[in-house]
């Protein structure tokens, strides 16, 4: 989100442009993301078509910014989250509370197209995803647990939780409002990107054009110097976990809303580990203080992108995850900062044993 | 007199005993030896894979890994005994090996590169899961002989048995408290979990040690994959899903800080069996479902975070910092 010093990238000689292209933060998730699409190119050109069909836009890049909406979504509450040198492991049960509670609502109700009890329903899972934020927000700040632990208590809690408000059942609900928020189009796209973008502009506004951005990030870099410097840094800390709670309730309605059921044992499975990696890969760094919105969102679409990819190539389904995991390794390689100065230093110095002993503990 | 940093355990220990009582007085059949020796039959893949979280934990670490690496280890047992032909004793030490070679690799990741061990287990678990079903996609059951001993034999105390499953746990348990007590090994792996700068300062072989622990760590998840084997006698790419959190909730509950340097190997073992003795109460109660173990594993979690929290706030006031033992 760093756009604002794009003017200055034009000028200066060629070379310097170059290297402040490599070195901006966007520079090795796009061009990670541009080789998948580069490859889907050359591999299947029919990737890239997009046909309209009954005033619907179809194609493979609508499917991933369909089906990616949820994980970019919870990417941009988890970004938030991880600036504040955070962790949030609870996000994916907090998305099959939230389609429960609205599945089982609209469940009950008499006339279950009603767009009343749809909304309230919506308001109401949305509540309790800002609450259990808030429960997160509450450890973490005020107890002062580490988050990777205050986090997985509701991890763990949370899908008994979701069994609980469905009673172990499976709900299957037939409301085409409901339907509509996971499944149904607006001016030809996918209802679900407009979601996205809504969330990603709000974020955006707030952090970048006010300063609630720069509180986060100083929270990140130190909670006590920043309360120091006149930050309620313990209130950032709630509010950035009820926001994430909030992503994760919104994601949770697209998927249920997708599927018109809700599913407290297979909802949003392992979707907080996506939107971490997704988080990393867009630069955001796990220790905290600086945060990238756009990154998140690019890193998300890598993701959705290499999971329709591994699709449309033919490999089976199932082995997405050792293709995932390679990736995951290549990313957090190529940004270790030691693993790059060890291939550099490779070509560069001669190497004494007792330089090769202070570099190795170093 | 009981010590400040056994209060942990000890308070672990308790609740077992009290959860126990109380399920004594109030189901007929719940107080006898045999129900004792279930929590351990049915509990040992977990008590071997939490002993092995127990260590990276201390050192400071986490392993994500662990639930997938079970899966793959029953995946490759299955698949090369049923399809490939090998003979039990060959399958055990490679599957073993496997596990090990797993861990060793993502411990130099972790501390060569200096990536966040919580990234590189991810990958590993993923990576892991994913080789399962580049293996087969279906289950592959298992009607080795070897196996299929190891899964009907009862070894007998009197009216009551354990299978060797439990002897397998238990001498494991044994081994782990004796090296995390007893040796360099286990204080090298205390201090890193207390401050890896003060251990590399003191001369301590972080490197080293860092990476055995995750190897150790991938042995006993390769361990836990086989007593899994025995104990399903079947190969599946979605045995043990959510494993890590368990094995990880164990050692929390059996008073290990997530944040390295504080913890007992017995006291996982405590951790496990309430994890055992819940899902035994449940079982008893008939009317419960089965979610509701994760919700009170969830309460407990919590109940024991904060009580460690309230440990260290009172010694950080007393001393002015963070009491660690090793």
């Amino acid at each position: 989100m760093t756009t604002d010093s794009k003017g200055r990238y034009s000028s200066g000689s060629h070379s310097s442009w170059l290297n402040r292209a490599y070195k901006h933060h966007l520079f090795w998730p796009l061009a990670l993301w541009l080789a998948l699409l580069l490859f889907n190119l050359f591999y299947s050109p029919s990737f890239f078509k997009i046909v309209v069909r009954e005033g619907h836009l179809y194609g493979s890049l609508i499917d991933i910014l369909n089906f990616g909406a949820p994980l970019m979504i919870v990417a941009v509450g988890m970004t938030t989250v991880i600036a504040t040198r955070g962790i949030d492991l609870s996000v994916g049960s907090v998305v099959a509370i939230a389609g429960a509670l609205a599945c089982q609502m609209i469940s009950k109700g008499s006339d279950q197209s009603a767009v009343s009890l749809v909304l309230y329903a919506v308001v109401m899972a949305l509540v309790l995803s800002l609450v259990l934020g808030l429960w997160n927000g509450l450890l973490v700040s005020i107890t002062g647990i580490q988050p990777i632990i205050a986090t997985l208590i509701l991890m763990v809690a949370g899908r008994g939780i979701a069994q609980l408000i469905t009673d172990g059942q499976i709900i299957t609900v037939s409301s085409t409002p409901y339907q509509y928020i996971g499944a149904g189009s607006l001016a030809g796209l996918p209802f679900s990107i407009f979601l996205v973008a809504l969330v990603f502009a709000i974020s955006a506004l707030l952090t970048r054009r006010t300063a609630l951005g720069l509180y986060i990030e100083s929270v990140g870099c130190n909670p006590e110097a920043s309360r120091l410097a006149g930050i309620r840094a313990k209130t950032v800390m709630i509010i950035v976990y009820m926001f994430c709670g909030l992503c994760a309730g919104v994601a949770g309605l697209i998927l249920s809303g997708n599927v018109a059921s809700a599913d407290g044992n297979n909802a949003g499975l392992w979707i907080e580990l996506d939107a971490i990696l997704a988080v990393v890969i867009g630069g955001t760094s796990l220790t905290g203080g600086r945060f990238y919105l756009t990154g998140t969102i690019v890193g998300a679409l890598m993701i959705q992108t290499l999971t329709t990819t591994i699709y449309s190539v033919g490999v089976r389904p199932e082995v997405t995850l050792v293709v995932k995991a390679v990736v995951v390794l290549a990313v957090c390689l190529i940004q270790s900062e030691s693993f790059r100065k060890a291939i550099i230093s490779r070509w560069r110095t001669r190497r004494y044993p007792a330089e090769r002993e202070v570099t190795r503990h170093a | 007199m009981l010590k400040r940093q056994h209060l942990p355990v000890a308070a672990t220990i308790a609740l077992f005993v009290l959860m126990f009582m109380m399920g004594s007085f109030r189901y007929t059949g719940f107080f006898s030896l045999q129900v004792l020796f279930n929590l351990l039959i049915d509990n040992a893949f977990l008590l071997i894979v939490a002993i092995g979280m127990t260590f990276v934990i201390v050192s400071g670490g986490i392993d994500l890994s662990v639930g997938s690496m079970v899966a793959l280890t029953t995946m490759m047992s299955a698949a090369l005994l049923q399809q490939g032909g090998w003979p039990a004793w060959a399958v055990i030490p490679f599957v073993l090996a496997v596990g090990a070679l797993f861990g060793a690799a993502m411990g130099a990741l972790i501390h060569y590169f200096k990536i966040q061990p919580f990234i590189v287990t991810l990958a590993g678990m993923f990576l892991a899961r994913g080789l399962c079903y580049v293996i087969s996609i279906n289950t592959i059951t298992i009607n080795n002989g070897f196996y299929t001993d190891m899964a009907q034999t009862k070894i007998r105390f009197g009216d009551n048995f354990v299978s060797p499953s439990v002897i397998i746990a238990l001498v494991v348990l044994a081994l782990a408290i004796y090296i995390a007590h007893y040796t360099r090994f286990g204080r090298t792996t205390y201090a890193i979990g207390g401050s890896e700068q003060s251990a590399l300062l003191m001369g301590l072989p972080v490197a080293r040690t860092k990476i055995m622990v995750y190897m150790f760590s991938g042995f006993c998840s390769a361990l836990g994959g086989v007593v899994f084997t025995f104990y399903m006698l079947s190969g599946y790419g979605l045995h043990a899903v959510g494993l890590e959190l368990d094995a990880i909730a164990a050692a929390v509950i059996g008073g290990t800080l997530l944040t390295g340097g504080v913890g007992y190997v017995f006291g996982t073992f405590a951790g496990v069996m309430i994890y055992g003795v819940i899902q035994t109460l449940i079982v008893f109660q008939g009317t419960l479902s089965s979610w509701w173990t994760r919700i009170i594993i969830g309460v407990l979690l919590f109940a024991f975070i904060v009580l460690q929290r309230l440990f260290t706030m009172r010694s950080d006031r007393k001393t002015g910092s963070v009491e660690k033992m090793a």
